[in-house]
């Protein structure tokens, strides 16, 4: 991953990218709990990210978001989705729009929206990874960690914050209801969060203590 | 554990800001006038009072957002949070309800 990819021309294929978590993707696997206190782990690598900072009661924000067909969430905690794109609020004026379309389109797309005005269009789709944790028991593996008030009353479907899960820094997604939350840590940080949350699935598969 | 309210994304726990010192020290007009006894009192020396108390604070796992916080540094009363661009608010009296 670290290891420079630079490769003689001519000297075959590239090599396949290999995700942050790939290594870990049979123990993930094995630590799913299935029942009534039910939850599973899944890495979801090469997700596009692309960050965008724009003053969002500019001229350009109305371009960018009729490029991405969905306006620019105002507020901590919404996001807006469009096609293969959804947009998470990352500051006042920062977003992070993941999406299923290739990365340096998308980019390229949306730097042509900004079309030079004050702002920035980076992907950073290397820079974190996801992680899908599922199941009835997810929000309480969680709540083991993260300072947020996850109960339905505070945060729901479509809510997505920057927060932490243990010590390590994430960007929080709820997707639905089973709960489904997907977790963004930096790439780096991803395999001591994997084992974290293996590690706080673990008493899911016994029976609960009263 | 402080229970501190960030001007975009609400309440949330100290752990996730760091501190920035005391605020509003102004940076000097014109730096390379001052004697080094000038600049060191600039750069190092801060005021240590009991009260409240101006100070910065950085959302550093949300919003990454810089704002002012004023607290109470002897009860740790969180008594005002306002943003760079907004204005300072007056601290509160002695001797009162708080």
């Amino acid at each position: 991953m670290a290891e420079p990819t630079t490769s003689d021309a001519g000297a075959g294929p590239p090599a396949p990218r290999t995700s942050p978590l790939a290594h870990l993707a049979d123990r993930m696997r094995a630590a799913a709990v299935t029942g009534a206190r039910g939850v599973t782990l899944a890495e979801w690598p090469f997700v596009t990210m692309v960050n965008l900072r724009v003053d969002p009661a500019s001229e350009a924000a109305v371009r960018i978001e009729k490029t991405l067909g969905a306006p620019l969430p105002r507020q901590c905690g919404h996001t807006t989705a469009s096609g293969p794109h959804t947009l998470v609020w990352l500051g006042p004026d920062e977003w992070l729009v993941l999406s299923h379309a290739d990365g340096t389109a998308v980019a390229g797309e949306l730097g042509e929206a900004l079309a030079g005005d004050p702002g920035s269009v980076v992907d950073v789709s290397a820079n974190r990874t996801t992680l899908e944790l599922s199941g009835p028991a997810a929000r309480q593996v969680l709540e083991k960690g993260c300072p947020l008030d996850l109960h339905p009353r505070a945060h729901g479907p479509g809510r997505a914050v920057s927060t932490t899960v243990g010590p390590v820094a994430v960007l929080l997604w709820q997707v639905d209801d089973a709960p489904t939350y997907r977790l963004f840590p930096r790439s780096s940080f991803a395999d001591y969060l994997a084992r974290w949350l293996i590690d706080a699935m673990a008493e899911y598969r016994g029976p609960e203590v009263p | 554990m402080l229970l501190i309210s960030c001007p975009w994304c609400g309440p949330r726990d100290e752990t996730e800001y760091h501190y920035g010192g005391q605020a509003h020290v102004p940076h000097p007009e014109s730096p390379a006038d001052l004697s080094d006894e000038q600049w060191a009192a600039y750069v190092f020396y801060r005021d240590n009072s009991k009260g409240p108390f101006a100070e910065r604070w950085v959302h550093s796992t949300g919003c990454r957002r810089w704002f002012n916080v004023l607290r109470d540094t002897a009860t740790h009363e969180v008594l005002a949070v306002y943003r760079l661009d907004g204005p300072r608010p007056a601290p509160p009296q002695a001797g009162g309800n708080r």
